[in-house]
């Protein structure tokens, strides 16, 4: 009502001074607030109550409160913030008004807010565009960590409520949770050191051969090498998912063969060997970037540096640690990081090789490969556990953004804002 | 002179071990496909008849033609809309000053690392209310959402190298600002434009996660969901058929990735370069 009335008197007064624009806002604001006048009370309401009557067709539904809740509170927002912008203006314009004592013409007008606001006019409709579909979906999930939205909740049919903190507690103190996600989060952090060092290394290794004056036909080794890069990923991990297929697969039928083993080896099926597996199968898919950037980054280093360390007498492998590597470090570090984050959220690898599996009876809803992130796939969609997986992507999310910002604000890109 | 030869031999026959590393499960997939039996025990390195049948069987017996249509279709329009938005948008905050462009970019970067399966439930939701469900444009309108920001940090940083003395020249020529945009900035742009198309372009034929969460039915499926659940249920029964699929998606995929290796190196490198 006083928003109303406020409006009603900045309606008159834009009116008045004959500015045509703000009008246009004021009356847009204006006419939205009476079309869905029972929209942002409605919309706040079931943000706080996640609905009331439970049940069926005619009862609330939660998830949609919720999210209308959330546009709600966007769009009132947003509205203030144009809100405010007018009213500096209106300012602005009478003041200006005070001074020259000559009142600018809404064509005038126009054209100055025209040139003045273009960045505006244009990134308005990405921003709102943006707001829908990116963070409008990541505050829900944010909110849904706070509620028990599981499996025993599931609207239409049931209500939401508000929880507080209790799933954070729920994942610290109830055991089976707490030893879960520390055992996943152990073999998560694991997994990306390893999967990051070691295709970081062997593809510095590959560059550094491929660089030496010995190598012969530098391009059709570069070339094949190439190839796991190029090959869409999703393809090679369901080709190795069936190439180390322990039962059917020809590389264990391989082993049996020339009488290396006398049984299958499950490769993908047993705890310890399924985790080498998959960090084998990733350097295979990973080394060639690497090695590409690194032969790169070699083929610009300073010949005249190596000439001086040999005058100096350093041998081979000194060369090696006091010249290139330091220079090669040094420029790779941030793709270092972004491979190491990329890593901790490596679904697909972890998906498409072992579902997570072998599934372990200890943990709760994984499986021994399992990382966080497939854990977190599995709680939603298998396990409908949302209030649970919200808990875990915020941890997630936190840690990710903390190195990635980190990270981030060293390169190139960030400083030049 | 023993010494250096011993040294070439053996990072010779490394490189060639390597080589034949990497080619092996490329040729053993090549080779399946055009094997005769169907299934995964049966599918062997050098098959004693080599046979079509996969191909044909494939078009006439599962839905891969429309899964191909599908995935083609949302890639080729990903790349051309993420690439407007990405252009526009990092010209807008390269060279324009307004407040909280950095605070505003920072947010939306750290915000897009949230893991992206519970949101979903939103945007399905969402999609639901705006009968978007079961449609691959839907996929379009997040896929190209999601692109924006880290793209726009690695194209602003790109457009920030270009002089600025350039649009002011044009400027006092009387040239509009969108003219301005499309006669100068876009044409000097073009590497990383290149790198956001071909990337942008990439993604939606592998992407799985969201695809088979918003779209349903057979027909409706893009070539990820498709050739996964070839396999998913029973690994051994469909595999020479997964394998025809495979391959039909992995050449013009790998071959696109060949040719534009180069704009694709340079996108990676300008989004982790250091000072």
């Amino acid at each position: 009502m006083i928003l109303f009335l406020l409006q009603l008197i900045f309606v008159g007064t834009e009116i008045f001074s004959g500015y045509l624009l703000e009008a246009l806002s004021g009356q847009i604001t204006h006419f939205s607030f009476r079309l869905h006048g029972g929209f942002f009370t409605k919309g706040i309401w079931g943000l706080i109550t996640l609905g009331e009557k439970e049940g069926g067709k005619n009862g609330d539904h939660s998830t949609m409160l919720l999210i209308t809740g959330i546009i709600a509170v966007m769009v009132l927002l947003v509205v203030m913030g144009i809100y405010l912008f007018n009213i500096r203006d209106a300012y602005k314009t009478g003041k200006l008004l005070d001074e020259t004592g000559h009142c600018p013409t809404t064509k005038e007008y126009f054209k100055n807010t025209y040139s003045k606001f273009f960045a505006y006019v244009i990134l308005i409709p990405i921003v709102i565009y943006i707001m829908f579909i990116v963070i409008m979906p990541i505050i829900f999930a944010i909110l849904t960590a706070f509620t028990n939205y599981n499996t025993n909740h599931l609207p239409p049919g049931n209500l939401i409520s508000w929880v507080g903190f209790s799933n954070f507690k729920k994942l610290f103190q109830i055991p089976i949770w707490s030893s879960t996600f520390f055992s996943v989060l152990r073999w998560t952090v694991v997994w990306a050191v390893l999967a990051t060092f070691t295709t970081y290394f062997f593809g510095m290794f590959q560059a550094i051969l491929l660089n030496s004056k010995y190598t012969k036909c530098k391009t059709l080794y570069r070339g094949i090498m190439i190839l796991p890069w190029a090959i869409p990923q999703l393809i090679s991990l369901l080709v190795f998912r069936n190439f180390l297929n322990g039962q059917f697969g020809p590389v264990s039928k391989f082993l049996m063969d020339i009488g290396l083993t006398d049984h299958r080896i499950a490769f993908l099926a047993d705890p310890f060997i399924a985790k080498i597996t998959i960090l084998v199968v990733n350097l295979w898919l990973g080394f060639p970037m690497f090695m590409i950037m690194i032969q790169g980054i070699l083929s610009n280093i300073d010949k005249s540096l190596y000439e001086a360390a040999e005058i100096d007498g350093g041998g081979g492998f000194k060369i090696f640690r006091f010249i290139t590597l330091p220079l090669v470090l040094r420029a790779t570090a941030p793709l270092i990081v972004m491979n190491l984050a990329g890593n901790f959220n490596g679904f697909g690898i972890i998906y498409f090789l072992t579902n997570g599996g072998p599934v372990n009876s200890s943990y709760q809803f994984a499986g021994d490969t399992d990382i966080l992130i497939s854990w977190i796939y599995k709680l939603t969609l298998e396990q409908k556990l949302y209030d649970m997986a919200a808990v875990m992507n915020i941890m997630i999310f936190i840690l990710i953004a903390v190195v990635s910002i980190w990270n981030f604000r060293r390169t190139q890109a960030f400083k030049e804002v | 002179m023993w010494k250096r030869r011993a040294k070439a031999i053996l990072i010779n026959a490394e490189l060639i071990l390597v080589s034949i590393i990497v080619l092996i499960p490329v040729i053993w997939i090549v080779m399946s496909s055009f094997n005769k039996g169907q299934n995964l025990s049966t599918a062997s390195f050098i098959p004693k008849e080599l046979t079509l049948s996969n191909y044909t069987q494939l078009f006439k017996e599962t839905e891969f033609g429309s899964w191909f249509f599908n995935s083609l279709s949302v890639a080729t329009l990903n790349a051309l809309i993420s690439v407007i938005l990405i252009l526009l948008t990092a010209w807008i905050v390269s060279r324009f000053k307004f407040k909280g462009k950095k605070t505003g970019l920072l947010t939306l970067l750290v915000l897009s690392m949230f893991p992206s399966f519970l949101s979903m439930t939103a945007v399905y939701t969402l999609f639901i209310v705006f009968e978007l469900v079961n449609k691959p444009i839907a996929l379009v309108i997040l896929y190209a959402a999601g692109a924006i920001p880290y793209n726009v940090w690695l194209v602003k940083g790109y457009i920030d190298g270009i002089p600025s003395s350039l649009d002011e020249a044009a400027y006092i020529d009387g040239s509009s600002k969108l003219n301005t945009f499309v006669r100068i900035i876009v044409p000097m742009s073009t590497p990383i434009i290149v790198y956001c198309a071909v990337s942008q372009f990439m993604m939606p034929w592998m992407d799985y996660i969201i695809p088979n969460l918003l779209l349903t039915g057979n027909k409706n499926k893009t070539v990820a969901v498709g050739l996964y659940s070839m396999i998913s249920n029973d690994q051994n029964a469909n595999f020479t058929l997964f394998a025809a699929g495979a391959v039909l998606v992995a050449v013009p995929i790998t071959i696109m990735y060949l040719l534009f290796q180069k704009f694709l190196v340079q996108g990676i490198v300008a989004g982790a370069s250091k000072e």
